[in-house]
C-alpha cells in the first residue's frame, strides 16, 4: 500500500478515522490513538519491504539517541560551537549519504526508506533549537511520534517539534474539533480533487502536447509541468493537513496560492512553505547572522546575496545532486537575489510599486521566472539544449 | 529604551512610519522582509547584549512596532532578575 496514493489507502483511512472522530467529540487525547495509526500505516506500506523498515528504525533510534546525548550535553556545556557542529553533521549525516548513494544507483538500497528527508529536518530543527536553548526537555515518545506520524510521514509538510508538543499536551474543546474536523474533511477532498483530477490532467496534457523537440512541445510542457507540479504536491499537503487535523495536530500549510506572487521572495513564502521556512529559519537566517558578525562584507546587500545563494543551493541539493537540481537551486539563489536588489535600489521599483500595471508586469515575469526554474527542475532543458548543439 | 529600539526598527525599515503607528503589521505592509529581521535581531545583539534566535519568538508575536518592543523589553526585564 502506497500512502496517499492507492484507494485501498483512502479506504483505510476513511475507517480509521472514524474512531479518531469519536475520541474528539468526547474531547478524549487523541494522542495514543495517532500513534497506533501511524504504526498500523508504517506496518502496512513497508511490511513487505523489511530492509527498508530496518533503516528506518535503526535511523529513528539514531537520531533519538545523538538528540538526546545533545540535549545532555548542551544541558552540562552549554552553547559550544564544537559539540554543536559535530551533533549537527551528525544529524543530517544519513541523509547526506543516501544522497551520494542514490547519485551512484544504490544497488544495495542503503538508508532507502520513504520520509528520511522529512525525519532529518524535524531532527535538525531539534539539535539547532537545542544549541539556542529553546528546548531543554524531550520525550522519547513525542520525539518518535514527531518522526513517524504517518499523514506527513512520506513528504511533510515539515512541523516543528515544539509546535507539535504543544497540539500533543492540548485537549481540543468539542466545538472547535468539530470545526477543525469540518475543515479537514474540506482540505481532504479539495487535495484529492488537485491530486487525482487536476494533476492528472496537466500530467495527461504534458505528455500528450509536450513532447517533441519543438519550441511550442517544449513551451507546452513547461506550463504543464508547473502545474502538474504544484496539484500533484499542493493536493497530497492539503490532504496531509486535513487528515492531521482529524488527529488534533495543526500541521502547517505547505501552499498559499504561489503562482500568484508578485516577486520570488512572495513566491518562496507561498511554495513549499514548510521547507522554504524550515531553510529560512536554519540555513539563511544562521548564514546571514555569521557573515554580519563576522564584519568580513560590509553590504548588507553583499551578504543577502551570498546567504540567498548558499540557502537555495543547498535546498538545491537537497533534492538530489545531480546538476539539474542544483542549478535549480542556484537559479532561485540568483533571481532572490536580484529581487533583493532591485526592491531596495531601484527608482523604478519605488516610483511603481503601488500601480497596477506595474504589479501586472511583476506577477507575470515571476510565474515565468518559476517556470523556467521547474523547467530546469525537471531535465527537460538539458536535453532541449543538447538537442540545439 | 523604547527610544532606542524604535531607532534600530527605523534603521532597519527605512520608514518613519515604525514611529507614527506602533501597531502597524510590519511584515503584512512590505516594511521587514526575512533578512531584515535577522538584521534586527543582530542589532538587538549588538545594542543590548540580548541574544534572541531567529526561531525563538514567532513572526506572530513579532508583528508590529508595539509587539517587539514588548518582546525586547521583557528579554531585558529577565536579564535582570
Amino acid at each position: 500500500m502506497q500512502l496517499f496514493s492507492d484507494t485501498s489507502f483512502f479506504l483505510c483511512l476513511a475507517t480509521i478515522l472514524v474512531p479518531a472522530f469519536l475520541l474528539g467529540i468526547r474531547e478524549k487525547s487523541l494522542v495514543h490513538y495517532g500513534m497506533a495509526a501511524s504504526l498500523f500505516f508504517i506496518a502496512v506500506s513497508m511490511g513487505r519491504d523489511l530492509l527498508s523498515l530496518g533503516y528506518m528504525i535503526a535511523f529513528c533510534l539514531y537520531q533519538l539517541v545523538l538528540t538526546k546525548a545533545y540535549l545532555w550535553i548542551r544541558t552540562k556545556k552549554g552553547r559550544r560551537y564544537g559539540w554543536y557542529y559535530l551533533f549537527l553533521i551528525g544529524t543530517i549525516a544519513p541523509l547526506t549519504l543516501y544522497k551520494v548513494f542514490a547519485e551512484v544507483g544504490n544497488p544495495h538500497h542503503i538508508l532507502a526508506f520513504a520520509g528520511i528527508s522529512y525525519m532529518t529536518f524535524k531532527t535538525a530543527q531539534i539539535v539547532i533549537e537545542t544549541y539556542d536553548g529553546l528546548i531543554r526537555e524531550l520525550r522519547t515518545s513525542e520525539f518518535l511520534y514527531l518522526l513517524l506520524f504517518f499523514p506527513t510521514l512520506i513528504s511533510g509538510p515539515i512541523d516543528r517539534s515544539r509546535r507539535f508538543e504543544e497540539d500533543l499536551h492540548r485537549i481540543i474543546p468539542k466545538k472547535e474539533y468539530l470545526e477543525l474536523a469540518g475543515e479537514g474533511v474540506f482540505k481532504i477532498f479539495q487535495g484529492l480533487v488537485y491530486k487525482k483530477v487536476l494533476a492528472t490532467c496537466c500530467y495527461t496534457l504534458m505528455n500528450y502536447f509536450g513532447t517533441g523537440q519543438s519550441p511550442r512541445a517544449l513551451l507546452i510542457y513547461m506550463y504543464m509541468y508547473g502545474l502538474y507540479l504544484f496539484f500533484d504536491f499542493a493536493g497530497y499537503s492539503r490532504m496531509a493537513v486535513g487528515v492531521a487535523y482529524f488527529l488534533g495536530i495543526r500541521t502547517p500549510e505547505n501552499f498559499n496560492a504561489p503562482f500568484l506572487s508578485k516577486d520570488i521572495k512572495e513566491f518562496w513564502n507561498r511554495w513549499h512553505i514548510s521547507l522554504s521556512h524550515w531553510f529560512r529559519d536554519y540555513v539563511f537566517s544562521r548564514i546571514t547572522m555569521r557573515l554580519v558578525k563576522s564584519r568580513r562584507f560590509h553590504s548588507k546587500l553583499v551578504i543577502a546575496g551570498i546567504a540567498f545563494i548558499i540557502n537555495m543551493g543547498l535546498m538545491g541539493c537537497w533534492h538530489g545532486l545531480s546538476w539539474q537540481y542544483i542549478l535549480y537551486g542556484v537559479y532561485h539563489g540568483v533571481l532572490l537575489t536580484g529581487c533583493e536588489v532591485f526592491q531596495k535600489q531601484s527608482k523604478v521599483y519605488k516610483r511603481y510599486k503601488n500601480d497596477r500595471w506595474f504589479q501586472f508586469v511583476e506577477w507575470f515575469l515571476t510565474f515565468h521566472l518559476v517556470l523556467f526554474g521547474f523547467l530546469i527542475f525537471s531535465g527537460r532543458l538539458g536535453g532541449a539544449v543538447a538537442s540545439l548543439l | 529604551m523604547e527610544e532606542r529600539i524604535l531607532t534600530i526598527l527605523e534603521d532597519i525599515c527605512r520608514d518613519p512610519v515604525v514611529r507614527e503607528d506602533p501597531d502597524i503589521d510590519l511584515m503584512e505592509e512590505g516594511l521587514m522582509d526575512s533578512l531584515d529581521y535577522v538584521n534586527f535581531l543582530i542589532d538587538i545583539e549588538d545594542e543590548f547584549g540580548i541574544i534572541i534566535a531567529p526561531t525563538e519568538v514567532t513572526r506572530e508575536e513579532v508583528a508590529t512596532p508595539a509587539k517587539i518592543i514588548q518582546v525586547v523589553l521583557s528579554r531585558l526585564d529577565e536579564m535582570e532578575e
